[in-house]
C-alpha cells in the first residue's frame, strides 16, 4: 500500500511509471524506486524460499545487508532487491534455493 | 590507485559533517557512500529534533539532511555514491566496489562513519515475511512511501521504538502495542507520551514468544517477564498482526575498523563492541578516525558534532588549520558534545566515552 | 513513576512540575501548560516565547519553568516543542466549557466546527469535544495546533483527539 498523503511528507510526488513483470504477472511500478518497494506496495510479502527448508522470506532490513529480499532478477539470481532501482520491462522472478527461478516440480511445503 | 587526502567513509550525518569541516579548510575530501544518495538515517527522521539551537533543535531531520547535502556541494567535496568500501589495508588504502567495479583509493586520512547495524532478536517465527527491523519500516515508509502491513507490533521500546511507532501513525497504520521486555518505558517519556495519548498500549516486562503464520506473519504471541527476564508459564496470549517490527537497539557498524587492526572496548553504554578513539576522535590505527555510531551508538546530533571534531583534527593534522585555530574549533565543538551528553539520559554514554578515551591516554603509534 | 511503567504522566506526577501552573491561575484564563518531565537536553520552548514566561537556563537539562503571571497563553510555543508537550489552557472559555490547544500532526486534520472524540493521555476517551480552531502556518513546521472546547472538567485530561469519521 504506498502512503500518497502524509502529514509531514506530504503528497507523493508522481514518479515516472513503468511496467515490471513478477512471477509471469504484470504489475505497475515507478522507474528508480527498489524493486522490493514496488512489490510490497503491489502486495507481495514472499520474496524466495529458502534452499533447505524451503522457507519463505521477505523484507528484513531494507538496506542491502540481510539478503533476505534476494529475487531473480532478469535471469540474475541473488538480487538485493531492496537497493536494486527498477527499470521498464525487468522480469523479476520468485527465488528458489541457492539461485534458481522456479523449475517444474519444486515443492513450496 | 587513486589519491585523495582524506577518504570519509560513510555519508551520514557524521561523515557529511566531517567532509564539510574538512574541506571547508582546505583539505582535499573524498566522500563514499553505498547509497544512490547521501544522508544515512537522517533522511527517514521526519521528526523534530531536540537540544539548543546550535544543535538545530526544533529542525526536522529530514532538513537537516538537505541543508548539510547543499554544504557538501558547496564545500568541493567529491562524492562517490554507490560505492561500497569493502576493505581497508595498510597506509589507508581502501577497497572501493564503485559502479560494479574494483578501484582502490588511497587517502592520507581516513574517516569512517559508518554508522550502526541494528540488533536482530530471534524467536519461533521470525524469519516469517512481514518481520522487520524498525529502521526497514521507517526506509519503506519514510523514503519509499509504502506501508508493509496495517496492523503492526512495535517490539522495544527505546527511542527508535517509540519514534518509528508514532511515524506508522503518521502513515496511517495501526501500532497494536509496544512491547518492552523490560520493566521500564526505554526511551523519552515525551516520545511515549505521543504514541500513548493516540491509544497506542505500551507493555512492559512483555516480550514476542513467537510469530504464526504459513508464510508470512498472522499472529504475534506475547509472554509476560518475570523480575529475572524469564518468561511467565501460561501469560502467553495471542494478538493477530501482520507486521511485527524490531527495534532492539544498534550496535557500532566497526568491520573496518576490525580490518585495519583498531583496538577495541566493550562499553554496553554504547551498544557494546566500540574501537578506540582519542579527544580527536583518532582509533590507535595512526591516520584513521572515526565519527558518529561507529563510535558508540548515540544520535544524529553528537554524530553531527563527532563528525566536525574529526574533520578539525584531519585538517589540522595535515596542517590546514593551525593548532590555535584548531583548539577553538573543538572546543566549541566539545562544550556542544558536553550539553548533549548530561542528563539521566546522557551521563552513562558521557562516562562510557571518558572511559573509551581513557584507554588511549599516552598512546604511542 | 507512571511514566516509566505506563508512558504517560498521570495526575499526581503533573502537578509536581514546574512547566503546570497551579489550580489558581488555570482558573484565571487562558495559560501554557508545559508537561516535560525529564531531564533531556532541550530547550526551544525558552526563546519561543515572546514574553519570556518560560525559562530553562543552564544546563538546557533543566526542566521548563512556567512564570504563571507572564504567560498570557497566546499558544506561540506549542508547534516548536519537540516533545509536542506543550498545550494550552483556557478554563474561562464559556460557562462549565474549556479550551485546549494542542499539536497534532496526524491526516485527516478535522474541520472548524468538527465533533470529535476528546482523548487523555492514555488514548482513553473522555469526552466530546468541539473543533474551534486549527491553525497551521508556515512557522509551525508542519505542526498544526488545534483548538478544541471540552467539558472544564476535562481540560486537564484531553491532550490529543480522535475522529468519528468511518
Amino acid at each position: 500500500m504506498r502512503v500518497k498523503e502524509h502529514p509531514i511528507l506530504g503528497e507523493l510526488e508522481k514518479g515516472t511509471l513503468v511496467e515490471i513483470r513478477v512471477d509471469g504477472e504484470t504489475i505497475e511500478a515507478v522507474e528508480g524506486e527498489p524493486i522490493s518497494a514496488a512489490l510490497i506496495a503491489a502486495g507481495k510479502t514472499v520474496f524466495r524460499y529458502t534452499q533447505k527448508l524451503r522457507q519463505a522470506r521477505g523484507v528484513y532490513c531494507a538496506i542491502g545487508r540481510c539478503t533476505d529480499c534476494m529475487m531473480v532478477v532478469d535471469g540474475v539470481p541473488n538480487v538485493r532487491t531492496c537497493v536494486t532501482p527498477v527499470k521498464a520491462g525487468m522480469n523479476i522472478e520468485t527465488q528458489y534455493g541457492l539461485g534458481a527461478p522456479r523449475r517444474s516440480g519444486d515443492e513450496t511445503h | 590507485m587513486r589519491h585523495t587526502e582524506v577518504a570519509v567513509v560513510g555519508g551520514g550525518p557524521a561523515g557529511l559533517s566531517a567532509a564539510i569541516e574538512a574541506a571547508s579548510a582546505g583539505a582535499r575530501v573524498t566522500l563514499v557512500d553505498e547509497h544512490q544518495r547521501p544522508g544515512g538515517q537522517l533522511f527517514k527522521q521526519i521528526h523534530k529534533f531536540f537540544g539548543s539551537k546550535e544543535h538545530r533543535a526544533g529542525v526536522r531531520g529530514i532538513d537537516i539532511g538537505t541543508q548539510l547535502l547543499q554544504q557538501v556541494e558547496a564545500s568541493g567535496v567529491q562524492v562517490m555514491l554507490d560505492s561500497v568500501v569493502w576493505g581497508i589495508f595498510d597506509e589507508r588504502v581502501l577497497g572501493v566496489i564503485h559502479e560494479g567495479r574494483n578501484l582502490l583509493l588511497k587517502a592520507e586520512k581516513v574517516i569512517l562513519a559508518t554508522g550502526a547495524t541494528e540488533n536482530a532478536l530471534a524467536f519461533p517465527g521470525w524469519t516469517l515475511s512481514g518481520v522487520m527491523g524498525a529502521g526497514a519500516i521507517q526506509t519503506l515508509v519514510n523514503v519509499q512511501r509504502v506501508l508493509p502491513g496495517k496492523r503492526i507490533l512495535m517490539v522495544g521500546s527505546g527511542n527508535v521504538g517509540l519514534i518509528v511507532s508514532y511515524q506508522l501513525l503518521q502513515a496511517g497504520a495501526e501500532v497494536v502495542g509496544i512491547v518492552e521486555a523490560a520493566p521500564n518505558v526505554g526511551g523519552y517519556g515525551v516520545h511515549a507520551s505521543k504514541v500513548r495519548r493516540q491509544g497506542v498500549p505500551i507493555w512492559t516486562s512483555t516480550t514476542v514468544k513467537e510469530a504464526l503464520g504459513a508464510e508470512k506473519v498472522e499472529r504475534a504471541v506475547l509472554v509476560t517477564l518475570d523480575d529475572k527476564w524469564q518468561p511467565i508459564a501460561g501469560t502467553e496470549r495471542e494478538i493477530k498482526v501482520d507486521v511485527i517490527c524490531l527495534s532492539c537497539g544498534l550496535s557500532p557498524l566497526a568491520e573496518l575498523a576490525r580490518i585495519a587492526g583498531c583496538e577495541f572496548q566493550y562499553l554496553p553504554a554504547l551498544g557494546g563492541h566500540v574501537p578506540l578513539h582519542d579527544h580527536d576522535m583518532q582509533t590507535s590505527v595512526k591516520g584513521l578516525y572515526l565519527a558518529g555510531d561507529v563510535a558508540g551508538i548515540e544520535e544524529a546530533s553528537t554524530a553531527m558534532e563527532e563528525g566536525r571534531l574529526a574533520g578539525v583534527a584531519v585538517a589540522e593534522s595535515l596542517g590546514y588549520l593551525s593548532a590555535a585555530e584548531a583548539r577553538g574549533k573543538k572546543e566549541a565543538i566539545n562544550r556542544r558534545l558536553d550539553e548533549l551528553r548530561e542528563g539521566p539520559f546522557g551521563c552513562a554514554r558521557r562516562e562510557a566515552k571518558e572511559q573509551l578515551c581513557g584507554s588511549m591516554a599516552g598512546w604511542r603509534y | 513513576m507512571a511514566l516509566l511503567k505506563e508512558g504517560c504522566l498521570d495526575l499526581e506526577e503533573l502537578k509536581e512540575l514546574p512547566g503546570v501552573p497551579s489550580g489558581h491561575r488555570l482558573a484565571a484564563g487562558p495559560v501554557a501548560v508545559i508537561e516535560c518531565a525529564q531531564e533531556i537536553p532541550c530547550n526551544p520552548c525558552e526563546a519561543l516565547c515572546p514574553h519570556g514566561a518560560i525559562t530553562v537556563g543552564q544546563p538546557i537539562t533543566r526542566l521548563p519553568v512556567l512564570d504563571e503571571d507572564k504567560c498570557i497563553g497566546c499558544g506561540l510555543c506549542i508547534a516548536g516543542c519537540p516533545g509536542q508537550a506543550i498545550f494550552v489552557v483556557d478554563e474561562t472559555h464559556a460557562e462549565g466549557r474549556a479550551t485546549v490547544q494542542l499539536p497534532y500532526e496526524f491526516l485527516p486534520l478535522p474541520e472548524k466546527g468538527e465533533v470529535v472524540n476528546g482523548l487523555n493521555r492514555a488514548g482513553e476517551e473522555v469526552c466530546e469535544a468541539v473543533v474551534l480552531r486549527i491553525q497551521n502556518p508556515r512557522k509551525y513546521d508542519r505542526t498544526p495546533v488545534i483548538t478544541v472546547e471540552v467539558p472544564t472538567d476535562c481540560a486537564m485530561e484531553v491532550r490529543s483527539l480522535s475522529l468519528r469519521r468511518d
